[in-house]
């Protein structure tokens, strides 16, 4: 692929990078708590992975290698698409092994196998405020975050619990962030979310229409919200992958017909080819 | 060059977008749009772009819709991610739309005023009927001339301020907010609500305004003043010292009379909602006079329970760039949470069986 000139590396101008970057500096000091930053247009649509992208141009660098994933996949059109437009404006080398990877930008999931440190993992935002489905107002969630008044959702998972014998909530999957501030781990299965806990990876969060940043720095504690008599349970399809075998994976279920038949297979992708790639080397 | 993950999904994305370029261009034994066509006969679409998409560049907006099929909110977004990768030389000087080269200028508030009414190229008053004519096309017979008669064209808001009866508005040194630079902050202060209406969606607007219309928020409003035509640019380079002009935009101003009964501080009188938009785009600067004045409630200490009085409401959902992107995000993946979803789902629904058959 051709490398676009008349942009900058990385597209954004140094300006806008260092703005960005002094964001996510203080997003680094105060864990999980939101910082606005002056989020530009991209070239790709709002809602599109704008604040994923926005973070990855400013950490890339040209020594870096960049794994894009969406629904845990390299694949998937929008994975493809951000992919391209980062080969295309930054030139840099793009891998789809989670381990070769420097920095990953991921929608949705966070990969099985385990970060380690060095590598940097940038979550694709939708909504930044976990307390928004609950309290539309961003000035009265400013204050809440300001007083740590989290009130409002343990009452939601209480009555989710009194009403339905469950929490029902399966993904973003509200999280409390070095025991201070509310979090949203962004639209992760819930199954994803104890991997957030003390990853030795440092965790950066984009969200580019809501012109918020936020961050996990490595080895930091992240809760998922539950009570003692109704510990947090993540939750996967009961089935094993059929292309890999995999019991521990988070898997996608695949309609194979229109009569109820039904198959499971692993959402990372990476993850399930190096197993089957390992299982018929080991035949 | 590096080794780039290449799989199925990139050549759809390539196939696609061949069949987008095929589309866009339709029967190729017609002949291809121009940009100059675009931009003289779709005049008013091209207008849209560059205030939506916030750049004042008739032959940019134009590509602009070329490229995007006519689809004027994906012409805005193409224009204003254009707009974002451009350097900032300066900031312009307060126009002066009192001195605008008027080419339309109505009042509602008075039959007759200094300057006069001036109808100019207005849909009003054409009865909507198709015009088979325009169908088999033809240039025009030329539109009546007249001579400017040189008089001073005040601005009716003026007028009424003269008697005391408008409440006049505080100037102000402070730096303004930038929009585009700083995101959103509340309490918003005016001129950042202004900035936010004046690229704002039309559609979006005029459903807000039209609703303070309807009784959603109090408003009393007529049209002081719509006026439409060319104003100077003018900046102070610092090297200078002095304003030099450097061109002329058209722009549409409205300026929308409300009464106001008054506060302990203030007696009663008239308040004003003010639109102002790139190019002629009338519907928009009523509509963004309208929602303007409703958001001045709080200031004026008036009741605030209307969703156009709402600023989070109004300014974070105003922006058909930022809206598009988001109600269209439904269409990527989501398979993974959707997943999350239906184990929930069934597990709850086991849940239920369970107790009844208990």
């Amino acid at each position: 692929m051709t490398i676009e000139t008349g942009y900058n590396f990385g597209y954004l101008d140094e300006n806008t990078k260092r703005m960005i970057r002094r964001a996510l500096l203080k997003a680094v000091a105060i864990p999980g708590h939101q910082v606005p930053f002056g989020s530009r247009e991209m070239p790709l649509p709002y809602g599109w992975g704008t604040g994923g992208i926005q973070v990855t141009a400013s950490v890339i660098g040209p020594q870096d290698r960049l794994k894009v994933i969406d629904q845990g996949a390299d694949d998937t059109t929008n994975a493809v698409s951000i992919r391209r437009f980062f080969a295309k404006v930054a030139g840099v080398a793009t891998t789809e092994r989670t381990s070769g990877a420097t920095i990953i930008q991921t929608r949705h999931r966070i990969p099985e196998v385990k970060l380690r440190e060095g590598q940097i993992l940038v979550y694709q935002v939708p909504m930044p405020e976990p307390l928004f489905r609950l309290e539309p107002r961003v000035s009265e969630t400013r204050r809440m975050h300001a007083l740590a008044d989290y009130g409002l959702m343990h009452v939601r998972l209480y009555e989710d619990i009194a009403r339905h014998g469950h929490i029902a909530i399966s993904y973003n999957y509200p999280v409390m962030v070095g025991g201070r501030y509310l979090m949203s781990p962004s639209p992760i299965p819930a199954f994803d979310n104890p991997k957030m806990h003390r990853m030795p990876a440092l965790q950066l969060f984009g969200a580019g229409r809501e012109k918020r940043i936020y961050a996990v720095p490595p080895y930091t504690s992240v809760q998922s919200l539950d009570f003692e008599d109704h510990p947090f349970q993540p939750i996967r399809a009961n089935a094993a992958c059929a292309l890999c075998g995999a019991r521990d994976s988070y898997l996608d279920e695949v309609v194979t017909d229109d009569k109820g038949g039904r198959m499971f297979v692993c959402s990372d992708t990476d993850y399930c080819n190096t197993r089957q790639a390992a299982r018929e080397a080991a035949e | 060059m590096a080794y780039v993950a290449v799989k199925g999904g990139e050549r759809a994305i390539d196939a696609a977008h061949a069949w987008l370029a095929e589309a866009r261009r339709g029967d190729a034994t017609l002949p291809e749009l121009s940009l100059e066509q675009i931009e003289q006969q779709l005049g008013l679409a091209v207008d849209r772009v560059m205030a939506e998409g916030a750049c004042y560049d008739r032959g940019l907006a134009a590509l602009a819709v070329k490229q995007a099929r006519g689809d004027l909110i994906e012409a805005a977004f193409l224009l204003r991610a254009y707009r974002t990768t451009l350097p900032r030389f300066g900031a312009s000087l307060p126009m002066d739309t009192g001195a605008m080269r008027l080419r339309r200028r109505i009042s509602a508030t008075y039959k007759d005023l200094p300057g006069g009414q001036v109808l100019g190229p207005t849909f009003d008053y054409t009865h909507r009927l198709l015009d088979f004519a325009l169908a088999a096309g033809g240039t025009p017979p030329p539109a009546p001339q007249a001579t400017p008669d040189g008089e001073a064209t005040p601005r009716v808001t003026g007028i009424l301020a003269q008697e005391g009866l408008m409440a006049p508005e505080a100037p102000s040194e402070t730096e303004p907010p930038d929009l585009t630079r700083e995101p959103l902050s509340f309490p918003a202060e005016r001129p950042l609500r202004l900035q936010a209406l004046a690229r704002g969606d039309e559609g979006f607007l005029l459903a807000m305004g039209y609703s303070t219309q309807r009784g959603y928020g109090n408003a009393h409003p007529f049209v002081g003043e719509i006026r439409m035509g060319e104003v100077a640019v003018e900046i102070a380079p610092p090297e200078l010292g002095f304003p030099i002009e450097i061109g002329e935009i058209t722009v549409t101003e409205c300026q929308m009379v409300n009464q106001f009964a008054g506060s302990k501080t203030e007696p009663p009188q008239f308040t004003r909602g003010y639109g102002l938009v790139f190019g002629h785009g009338e519907r928009k600067a009523m509509a963004m006079s309208l929602v303007d004045r409703a958001l001045r409630a709080r200031e004026l200490g008036e009741e605030v329970d209307a969703p156009a009085q709402s600023e989070e409401f109004v300014l974070y959902h105003c922006d058909n760039v930022e809206a598009t992107g988001f109600v269209e995000h439904l269409k990527l993946p989501h398979y993974v949470d959707f997943q999350s979803e239906l184990e929930k789902v069934r597990e709850m629904r086991a849940t239920v069986f369970r107790e009844a058959a208990e």
